[in-house]
């Protein structure tokens, strides 16, 4: 495997898993309106997932179903972040915007590479995650501007903080921190990032629900 | 009746609109607000039987499409709980007294969904029978209702589709793929000779009086029928009423009559899955009790 | 906040009313708009306005039938038949009558 297919297998891990878990919300998000933006960004991460998996599956010689389900749960290389089943508001947004964030300074990395199928897939994301940061900054904007608001945020970003930093790679770390700092006004801990490369305990039980179905039939068949 | 009951129930019958700034009888607003929640709840609990297959979704494809199908669900169940609004009750006090089994929700969405044939008989064919009242409802006398139906009409468009598409997959694909659906249809059939309701004859429907509904029930089952009946059929699968057959002369379907007890135990929240969906309802709102405090602290 | 939606289709149609979401703000509202009017890429534009910046004007009196502004007030029927009668040219007439 290639580290250019390695690389876009851990985004399209992310996003996928990711997606998958903001999916969960469907149906019991704090209102309605929110559940219907909520399921949109959802599904674009899934989207996301599928094209990096098309590209990816073309120099593996698969499809993208068969990248995206048919794994072994320590195959895949979606970062720790993604794996947490939060199903708490604070924490959902406080891991939605930093994961956004940090896609954000991955995604302008990527943008400028040589190599122009992933260039380009960076570029179409990216234009899409600028709503899902829009959507973010607006609710990161809205619970700062109360003082149960905030405390409820600063609680679920010092939890996640350290599995935020892992979603990047070393070099890009600074920058994250940096941006979060500053909006949030206040320093964050210093801390050992949770890094890709062990998984969450979470992650054999979310792959045993994602494959259920698909796992009931012999391999390739139809769905 | 008074005289301006009378006329505004003659106005209605004749085919005219009502606007949310019209006076209208206090008896249809009361009933207006009754059946507009109870669709708006339906779209509400009718996500929870099918979230679940989101997280189990076999392909990308259905994972992003049930997730697409569910999140028009949730659209619609905003629109008509504006439309309620909009008529006098908070949309608080609808998501209340949803969960404490004050209000009704429709029957299909009191069942349990055990596989993914479920998850295509669903769509293919509770839709179906959805639509076929959506459609009716287009002619609604109360006008926000009516344009609201048209957007969901369109929306819901695909949701069938999605649903057939699941189903042809499934039933040429392995023997074990197409008893799931054989046994989902065995399993759905009853909730859906009920989903249209009673056969109760027009006139003695104030829904029908008062031009909220433009159908009756029977005939809107025997639309289902026609419709799907056949669709069922192609596809080799069974349905397990040996009474259903059509009768050629008079273009009526006959079937075994339903059990309509039952639907009336169903409804009021004795359903194999009433509670345990309603329970779910009930801890996801004290749970976000926090988030509608704090954005609602800065409203305008 | 309650706020109206108008959308556009395509371009050049006209803004029409498409329904109303309830949000905290404006940027709330601009997102739960595009969401629900505009997910499936079936609008151009969307217009928000919020609810109470919309006055609502419903009575238009006439009371003395000014229809000479209107089509509905002219019936030209019976003596253009009399004028081609006259010129000769009831037959020439698209379907041999006046229209």
């Amino acid at each position: 495997m290639s580290d250019r297919t390695d690389l876009l297998l851990a985004i399209a891990d992310d996003e996928l898993f990711l997606g998958w878990r903001n999916s969960e919300w469907t149906g019991i998000a704090p209102f309605l309106e929110e559940d219907v933006a909520f399921s949109s960004i959802a599904q674009n991460e899934i989207g996301h997932a599928r094209a990096l998996y098309e590209v990816a599956a073309a120099e593996l010689g698969t499809t993208a179903d068969e990248l995206a389900f048919d794994r072994k749960p320590d195959e895949y290389r979606c970062a720790p972040l993604v794996q947490l089943r939060r199903l708490e508001w604070a924490r959902t947004i406080a891991r939605h915007w930093l994961y956004e964030t940090a896609d954000e300074i991955r995604l302008a990395a990527l943008k400028s590479s040589s190599d122009p199928e992933v260039a380009g897939i960076a570029a179409k994301m990216d234009r899409e995650e600028a709503y899902h940061r829009m959507h973010a900054e607006m609710w990161i904007d809205r619970l700062l501007s109360s003082e149960e608001g905030r405390r409820r945020l600063e609680e679920a970003v010092d939890e996640l903080w350290p599995y935020a930093l892992g979603v990047l790679d070393h070099d890009l770390r600074p920058e994250l921190r940096r941006r979060a700092e500053e909006r949030l006004g206040r320093e964050l801990p210093d801390v050992e990032p949770v890094s890709r490369g062990v998984h969450e305990a979470e992650l054999a039980q979310l792959w045993e629900e994602m494959t259920v179905v698909r796992r009931s039939a012999p391999a390739g068949a139809q769905w | 009746m008074d005289t301006r009951t009378q006329e505004f129930l003659e106005y209605v019958q004749a085919g005219g609109q009502v606007e949310t700034s019209d006076w209208m009888p206090d008896e249809y607003r009361a009933k207006l607000v009754k059946f507009i929640e109870m669709h708006g709840n339906s779209e509400l609990m009718g996500v929870l039987p099918e979230r679940d297959w989101i997280l189990r979704a076999p392909t990308l494809q259905r994972k992003l499409a049930l997730t697409a199908k569910i999140q028009d669900e949730v659209g619609h169940a905003q629109l008509i709980y504006r439309v309620v609004e909009d008529l006098g009750k908070p949309r608080s006090a609808s998501l209340d007294d949803l969960v404490s089994g004050k209000t009704k929700f429709h029957n299909v969405f009191h069942y349990p969904t055990k596989t993914w044939g479920d998850v295509g008989v669903i769509a293919w064919l509770v839709d179906a029978a959805a639509i076929v009242s959506q459609k009716a409802l287009l002619k609604c006398s109360y006008a926000p209702y009516a344009r609201i139906m048209k957007k969901i009409c369109w929306e819901e468009s695909f949701h069938i589709l999605h649903g057939r598409d699941v189903i042809l997959a499934m039933v040429t694909g392995t023997p074990e793929q197409f008893e799931l659906v054989q046994e989902a249809v065995n399993r759905w059939w009853e909730p859906l000779m009920h989903f249209h309701g009673n056969p109760i004859p027009a006139e003695e429907d104030p829904m029908y009086v008062w031009r909220i509904k433009s159908q009756a029930n029977e005939d809107a089952r025997q639309e289902f029928l026609d419709g799907y009946v056949p669709q069922i059929r192609e596809l080799g699968l069974e349905i397990e009423d040996p009474a259903l057959a059509k009768d050629e002369a008079t273009g009526v379907w006959r079937y075994t009559e339903p059990d309509w007890e039952k639907l009336r135990a169903v409804v009021t929240g004795h359903g194999p899955a009433s509670e345990e969906r309603l329970s779910f309802r009930r801890l996801s709102r004290e749970d976000i009790a926090w988030v509608e405090r704090v954005v609602l602290a800065e409203a305008a | 906040m309650i706020f109206e939606v108008f959308r556009q289709e395509r371009k050049g149609q006209p803004f029409q009313h498409a329904g109303t979401v309830t949000a905290p703000d404006e940027r709330f509202a601009e997102i739960y708009a595009r969401e629900q009017y505009g997910r499936r890429q079936e609008s151009v534009a969307l217009w928000l306005v919020p609810r109470d910046a919309v006055s609502e004007i419903e009575e238009f009196p006439d009371e003395f039938e000014m229809k000479y502004r209107r089509v509905d007030g002219y019936s030209i029927k019976a003596r253009l038949r009399e004028a081609r009668e006259r010129a000769g040219t009831l037959e020439l007439a698209p379907g041999g009558e006046a229209e």
